[in-house]
């Protein structure tokens, strides 16, 4: 494989992920809990749909085909998308939100923290910027972690199950292939496997700290990087492609 | 199921270092901690600030309405309070 598909690939998966997170997130927009909490989720979203459209537009450069952000976020085929799998889960009842949020930003934050040292001086420039709002997604959904687990019987119950169900979806954020090798040679990125461990005993201090039991390791989905979703990926690209498809080219 | 409101809190932005805290508005929150947060996110999002406080707002007390006239009205016929009476000469500049 040659070096520049793998940093298209390996971009396209950090966009994807900042992207369909994002794109989730904003379902929330008008329905959040509460209005201060609807505004807090939707500034989440607007944050990662912003790292999804440089790393887009990055990524575009260095395919070198001439393809914009709106061509990569809107006009690929579902398979051609290689967002890890818990981005796209359902946004479920607002633990499950929480949840979901947490172990992604715990991860977010790990990787991001390790490509403001990138060889590649603008992967480098793109994660020193979203850090600090990913520093603080990582704030939030410790805190709501701690208040939900913490809280009462029905939101410690709600959560555990919440973590529980998603467990299985945490491995696949850990998966390396072939790209991810060519990207940890050349010093673009960080070994995800280094990153694992450090992941998991943040996740199991905190949901100590919120009452929770990390859930046991089993059998994980897996499949993201060779674009194999679940079924949830293609009502999610419906409508976020509804109207480039619709309306090709369509501008505002 | 019984709902409890989330308290309400008074929310104070500083909007730049030297300049005091100036009241920005209110929200809820379940607590101190997350209603810092929530005011990052609903009051600070277009740089308004460099550091917010809050206060819940039962802890603030405050003079009532029906006092206004024998609080404040009295002042007004006392110019004599007004430090407008001096001369200052020009080398102080501004006081």
């Amino acid at each position: 494989m040659e070096k520049k598909q793998a940093l298209f690939n390996y971009l396209l998966r950090l966009g994807d992920n900042s992207a369909i997170l994002g794109h989730k997130l904003s379902e929330w927009c008008g329905h959040g809990p509460e209005l201060e909490e609807d505004i807090a989720i939707i500034n989440t979203a607007l944050d990662l749909l912003g790292h999804g459209r440089s790393i887009y537009t990055y990524a575009g450069e260095a395919e070198g085909k001439g393809r914009t952000e709106d061509d990569l976020a809107f006009l690929r085929i579902e398979r051609d998308y290689r967002n890890a799998l818990i981005c796209e889960l359902p946004n479920g009842h607002y633990g499950d939100t929480i949840a979901r949020q947490y172990l992604f930003d715990q991860f977010n934050y790990l990787l991001f923290t390790e490509l403001e040292k990138s060889t590649d001086e603008t992967v480098a420039a793109i994660a020193a910027k979203a850090i600090k709002e990913i520093r603080y997604h990582l704030r939030r959904s410790i805190e709501w972690t701690l208040r939900l687990g913490d809280g009462t019987e029905e939101s410690h119950n709600k959560i555990q199950e919440s973590f529980n169900n998603l467990w299985p979806y945490t491995g696949d954020l850990f998966v390396e292939d072939e790209s991810d090798a060519l990207i940890i040679a050349d010093g673009i990125g960080p070994e995800l496997k280094a990153i694992q461990p450090i992941w998991r005993e943040k996740v199991k201090a905190t949901l100590a700290d919120a009452t929770l039991t990390i859930p046991e390791d089993g059998w994980m989905h897996s499949g993201s990087k060779q674009g194999r979703h679940t079924e949830h990926m293609g009502h999610i690209l419906s409508e976020l492609q509804y109207m480039q498809r619709t309306y090709p080219g369509c501008e505002w | 199921m019984e709902r409890k409101d989330w308290p309400l809190w008074e929310v104070f932005v500083r909007s730049k270092a030297g300049l005091s805290h100036k009241h920005a508005g209110s929200l809820h929150a379940p607590d101190a901690e997350m209603a810092i947060s929530n005011a990052r996110d609903v009051y600070t999002r277009r740089s308004e600030g460099v550091s917010i406080w809050v206060v819940e707002s039962n802890q603030i007390h405050s003079t009532l309405e029906t006092d206004t006239e024998s609080m404040f009205d009295p002042n007004e016929d006392k110019i004599y309070r007004h430090p407008t009476f001096y001369d200052i000469p020009d080398e102080v500049g501004h006081m």
